[in-house]
């Protein structure tokens, strides 16, 4: 059998199914914010400072970050693997792209953690 | 000689005519929802930035508001909103896909043909609520 040690899941099968898992949980958290920016005019530091000091607003920003980084990380794999031939580059790259995401995902528990 | 090897030998009509090859639409969707995947990788950077400042305090929620006046972050913002919007209806494309509906070639160019109507209104949409 062959196997990929760079990319997200155990098979290909388990990259599917957590892309489109993650694909979801992002369209939900995406669609949810851009509305609530949106039709809540003139947006307010009041409303805004008040949806993320919420526990429920923390948890779905995190549960969207964390969807993002397996996300990204399948993402990245699909297109490094078609595109940068060189291997010894494409485990570079990838290393970055991962490592960003997890910085975000870092980034985004301390941020929504004092609010 | 293995049958498939003598196909592959075989002598084969070459057309490299630059001039009248075209992506279908399918490809550009396709080529598209990549990029505004990494696009919006990087977008993830900024906007974690803004949510960080906004949500510091009253004042640096000021701050981040006068930064939005500027031509510079609308654009930004806009282009995020853009490239999100994109890979948005491109992804729905997919899951209905993996349902095996849109499989056909008609089908197929025709939802490829609705995400970019769709994702052009929504780019209009997102540019008049940000200026």
């Amino acid at each position: 059998m062959v196997t990929n040690a760079a990319s997200f899941g155990r098979s290909g099968v388990h990259d599917f199914i957590m892309l489109r898992a993650s694909a979801v949980v992002l369209a939900c958290y995406t669609v949810f914010l851009v509305a609530f920016a949106a039709f809540s005019t003139p947006l307010t530091y009041e409303a805004w400072h008040g949806l993320f000091a919420a526990l429920p607003m923390k948890v779905f920003t995190l549960l969207a970050l964390i969807a993002l980084l397996i996300h990204a990380w399948i993402g990245i794999w699909q297109v490094l693997t078609d595109y940068v031939k060189c291997v010894s580059l494409r485990g570079v790259l990838q290393f970055v792209f991962v490592v960003t995401a997890f910085a975000y995902l870092a980034s985004g528990i301390l941020i929504v953690w004092g609010v | 000689m293995e049958l498939s090897e003598q196909n592959v030998k075989k002598q084969r009509p070459v057309h490299l005519d630059l001039q009248t090859i075209r992506f279908p639409a399918t490809a550009i969707v396709s080529i598209l929802h990549r990029v505004s995947g990494v696009i919006m990788l990087f977008a993830v950077g900024v906007l974690l930035w803004l949510l960080n400042a906004s949500l510091k305090s009253p004042e640096s929620f000021q701050y981040v508001q006068s930064l939005l006046d500027s031509f510079l972050l609308k654009f930004v913002v806009w282009g995020i909103l853009t490239a999100l919007g994109y890979h948005l209806l491109g992804g729905l494309r997919h899951l209905v896909m993996d349902t095996g509906r849109w499989e056909e070639l008609a089908s197929g160019k025709a939802s490829a043909k609705a995400v970019f109507v769709l994702a052009i209104i929504f780019s209009i949409l997102a540019g008049v609520w940000v200026w």
